[in-house]
Parts: C-alpha cells; structure tokens; sequence
C-alpha cells in the first residue's frame, strides 16, 4: 500500500522535507503538507526590513508554490495530533491518518509571556523585528529616531537565530552613523545570558565587537517587566534599564496544538527528539525538523537544511523497515551581519564550538571574523534560499556533518 | 579543578564551585553550600525547587533554565528570584550538587 506522510508546518523545514522525501520516494507514498497561511516569509530578510535594506514585499512567497508536484497542501490551523492512533486533527474539521508524521511547525513568539511587553508603547516604543509587520512598524520609528537611549533585549532563550539580535545592534551602529546622529544615540545590549554569545571562544570576539563599536553589554538580565509607559525594563533581580526606543526579543515556544497532543511535547511545546536520528521521542513513525525540535543547537535555517538531509535518509529507511542510519550532528553555520558591508561567519556542532579558520576548507570564508565576502555570502544565501534550500538540494562543497579542516582546533597549550 | 568540604566530606567542584560528580552530593550538604551562596537556611520551598533540579537532572542530563523552573517546579519564576536571588537556575543547581544548566543555544 501507499504510505501516507503528514507534514505539519510549510516552512522552511516542511518544505525541505516535503520537497526532498518526494525525490526520494516518487509515487511510493502520498505527502501532506499543512499549514495554517499561503505566505511563506524568508525570515533572515527580516533583519534588515528596519533599516530599509530589504523590501517587505520581496521577502514573501507562496508557499504551495515551493512544493514540487505531487506534494498535496492542505491549508488550516492543526488542532492536535493523536500519536497513538495515528491522527492529526485539523481545525478546519479533517482527519488525517498518516504511517509517517512530520512536526515542522516551527517556534512561536509569546510576548504575553512577559509582563507588560504587549501593553502600552507596544509597536510605538516597544518593537520587536522576529515577524513582518513588527519588523515594519520598527522601521517608521527608526527612521524617526534621532537621539536617546535604543535597547535591545533577548528576554529568553532558546530565540531563532540567536545571532540576529546582535546583527541588529551592529547594523543600528552602522545605521545611526550613516544618518549622523550616532554621537546622540547610547546603544545597549541586553542578554539574559553571561556573555555576548552562548559559546566561549565566539562570545570574546563578539563582545570585542560590541566594544569597538561602542555598544553597552549588559549580562544576565532576565527581563521580568517592560514598562512602556515609564519606559523602563526590569529584571527579575530588580535591576532597571531605561530606553527611548526598546527592541525586544519575545520568549519563543513551539506550536500550541503541541500543548494539546498528549505525550509530544515538553514543557515549552517544543518536541523532544533523538539528536542523531531526529526521531521524536512520542512514537517511533514521528519525526521532527527545524525549530520546533527541542534540541541542544541553534534554531536557524541552516540547521533545518542539514537536518533535511539526514531526516529524509531516515524515513525513507523507517519506510523499508532498516534501521536509522542518518546521524546529525548539530551542525549550524550562520553567517553575522556587523554593519558598513562586512559579516562573520560562525560554523559549529553538538561537540565543536564555534572556531577561527576558514570554511568549508583551508581555503574559503574567514570564520570569526570581519569579511566582505562573509557579507556577499549572506546576501547570496537569500537566492540560495528560495532555489537550492527549499527545492532541497545540497550546497556543492557543503555537507550535513560540519567540516573539521579548515577550523584552528585549540591545542592544549592555548586552554 | 579544586575541592570543598560539605557535611565533613571532600568533594571536587570546578572554578566556580559547581559539583563535577554529582553522584558525590548527599542532601546534608545542600545548607553548606546554600550559606555560602548567601541563603542561611532552606525553607521547604527552596527544597522542593532543589529536589526537582536534582530529578530533571537525573532525567535530562542537564538541570532547567529558570524559565523550564517557573513552568515545571510548582513555583513561579517571581517567587524563584525570592528563594535564590540573582539567578536561580544557577544558584539551584550548585545547591543540588548538579554542573551549571548548559541553557540553550
Ligand atoms: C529575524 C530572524 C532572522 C533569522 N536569520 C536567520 C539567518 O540569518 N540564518 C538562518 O539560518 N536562520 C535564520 N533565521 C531562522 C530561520 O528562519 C528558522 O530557523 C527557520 O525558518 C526554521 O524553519 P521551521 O520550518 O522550523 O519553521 P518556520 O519556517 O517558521 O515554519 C513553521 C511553519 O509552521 C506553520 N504553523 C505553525 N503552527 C501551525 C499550526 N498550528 N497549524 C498550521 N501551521 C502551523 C507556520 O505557519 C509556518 O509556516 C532567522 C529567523 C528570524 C526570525
């Protein structure tokens, strides 16, 4: 018979997967795609919508359209899965039975989780740039911001693109100099975390950079209030920091209909899963890709590309009855925007910190540190995107496992 | 790499005094070390936060972010910043004796 593989979420990782498990199996099985919307957001591009470096309308695609033929879409909100009888119940009435399921519904922001956060000043002082329409009402007020205090805060982990709040500090620097205005502006940037980056080596050059560009690290600040109207953050140890202008990046969680499907979830709707094999721990025909996996690497589209890769191998060997052979290994490669035409690079996995070096070779992009061509690379992955990461197809030279030549692995003698 | 003496044994904690074998930790030593985190005593709240760090550790190999205590331990992350000022998911995972919360990348 047929096998029939549901996927939920048409995002970057349901596309991927939809797109690559259809070139494998041809008409050996019948894929579902679901999701709730038609618009399919390029969300790097979002980085730069604020500072009228990218064209909103630009950054949005049809997402049935990325599909190849022979993938169904249905589209409508999921209201919950079944695992143990193998359904998915949509809001829209149907039932879906599936021999595979694939949870590719992404993270969600939850600013109501923050006291205050959605209240006065929200959209006016308090913005946030992680979805299309607050990346556009940034924008109106950047334009209109001359003078004062503009902070930006990470109120939790784990965020999407946990680089991208950064990005905006350094482009905001680049930004506010264009404009003349930077001597007026004080630029903070505040993290929960207890430095500038999760990851040793890469959070000294990062708040090196921070430095040089004269932006105020504030570490360990976890936001437990945002007063839009005294225009103040608080944390929970009751340290205040004043803002003119705050951006905000909200706690993310997984998908709600998560909450309401016993046994997939943890605590924050994101879905447990083996690292390796990318099998949720709910039941042995559920896989899982991209942000909503809950597992110890970035939640960034490079990360889903890879997994794409090792997801499909596994299914399809799920489907002949063999064991998982696909192995992921963390890897996450994130291109860091630092302003005035100039990126990094950082390439890591589960076991191997970002390092210096070059990727994926001896002779390729700088790794941590300032190029141009870093920059291009990041420009170009937006191409990339739409007509090599969706269609999923791999990057020639670049594979799923991280590449170790190339990166400067410390001796014992530099720890 | 150096040591410490809880409840009359020799314990070995890294440079910021985080146990490296939590198998060494015995419940009489949580109040050693809660003193010299700043806390004089452990109500019956601060244990039911340290026991549940300690079980999820055990679970996950890892010990909860402050936002996983406040959804999971039965106290809100308000009242957690009371019981363990200044960073409770670090403070409560030296305390049950477990290496610092790896959080999330
Ligand atoms: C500002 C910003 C900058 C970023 N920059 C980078 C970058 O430079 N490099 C990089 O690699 N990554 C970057 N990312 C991260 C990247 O966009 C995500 O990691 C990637 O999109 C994850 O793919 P996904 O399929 O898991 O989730 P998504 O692409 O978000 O897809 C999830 C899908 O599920 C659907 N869905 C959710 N719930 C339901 C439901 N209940 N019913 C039906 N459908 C549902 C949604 O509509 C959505 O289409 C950035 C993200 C942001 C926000």
């Amino acid at each position: 018979m047929t096998k029939r593989i549901v996927i939920l979420g048409g995002g970057t990782g349901g596309t991927v997967a939809a797109n690559r498990l259809r070139r494998s199996l041809g008409g050996g099985a019948h894929i579902t795609v679901v999701d709730r919307d038609d618009d399919h957001v390029y969300q790097p591009g979002l980085l730069f919508v604020p500072f009228g470096l990218a064209d909103p309308e630009d950054l949005v695609r049809s997402r049935p359209r990325q599909l190849h033929d022979g993938i169904r879409y249905h589209r409508s909100d999921v209201e919950r899965v079944e695992v143990d009888k193998e359904l998915v119940h949509l809001h829209d009435g149907a039932v879906l039975p599936y021999d595979v399921l694939v949870i590719a519904t992404g993270a969600r922001l939850m600013p109501e989780e923050t006291e205050g956060l959605t209240g006065e000043g929200w959209h006016e002082t308090v913005h946030t740039f992680y979805d299309l329409d607050g990346a556009m009402a940034l924008g109106s007020a950047l334009t209109g911001f001359t003078e004062g205090r503009l902070v930006v805060n990470v109120v939790d982990l784990p965020i999407k693109c946990p680089v991208a709040p950064l990005e905006f500090c350094f482009l905001a620097d680049w930004y506010l100099r264009e404009r003349g205005v930077r001597d007026d502006v004080q630029l903070v940037y505040a993290t929960p975390l207890d430095g500038a980056f999760t990851k040793p080596v890469a959070a000294r050059t990062l708040s090196g950079l921070l430095t040089e560009k004269g932006i105020e690290l504030v570490t360990e600040f976890t936001t437990g209030e945002v007063d839009g109207a005294g225009k103040r953050l608080v944390s929970y140890d009751g340290r205040e920091l004043a803002f003119d202008l705050a951006v905000v990046v909200p706690p993310h969680g997984g998908a709600s209909y998560v909450d309401r499907s016993p046994g997939l979830g943890d605590e924050f709707g994101f879905v447990p899963a083996d690292p390796r094999t990318l099998r949720a721990k709910a039941h042995p025909n559920v896989f899982v890709i991209g942000d909503a996996a809950a597992l110890p690497t970035s939640k960034a589209g490079s990360v889903t590309h890879f997994e794409g890769e090792v997801l499909a191998r596994n299914i399809v060997s799920f489907l002949g009855g063999d064991e998982l052979d696909g192995e992921f290994d963390g890897h996450t490669n994130c291109f860091i925007e630092s302003g005035f035409g100039k990126a990094l690079l950082i390439d890591f996995n589960y076991d191997t910190e970002p390092l210096p070096g070059h990727f994926p070779a001896p002779i390729g992009l700088p790794l941590l540190k300032e190029s141009r061509l870093n920059h291009l690379g990041k420009l170009m992955f937006a191409w990339w995107y739409w007509h090599g990461l969706l269609p999923g197809r791999d990057i020639p030279g670049v594979s799923a496992s991280m590449p170790h030549s190339g990166k400067h692995f410390p001796t014992t003698a530099d720890t | 790499m150096s040591t410490a003496t809880y409840a009359g044994t020799e314990v070995t904690v890294n440079e910021e005094g985080f146990f490296t074998d939590p198998a060494a930790w015995t419940e009489a030593m949580a109040p050693e070390i809660a003193d010299e985190a700043g806390i004089a005593e452990l109500t019956d709240q601060h244990w039911q936060v340290i026991r549940h760090v300690r079980h999820e550790y055990t679970e996950k190999g890892s010990g909860p972010t402050v936002r996983a205590l406040g959804k999971t331990s039965g106290v809100g992350v308000k009242q957690l910043y009371e019981l363990f000022p200044k960073g409770p998911a670090k403070l409560a995972a030296k305390i049950a004796g477990i290496p610092k919360p790896r959080g999330c990348i």
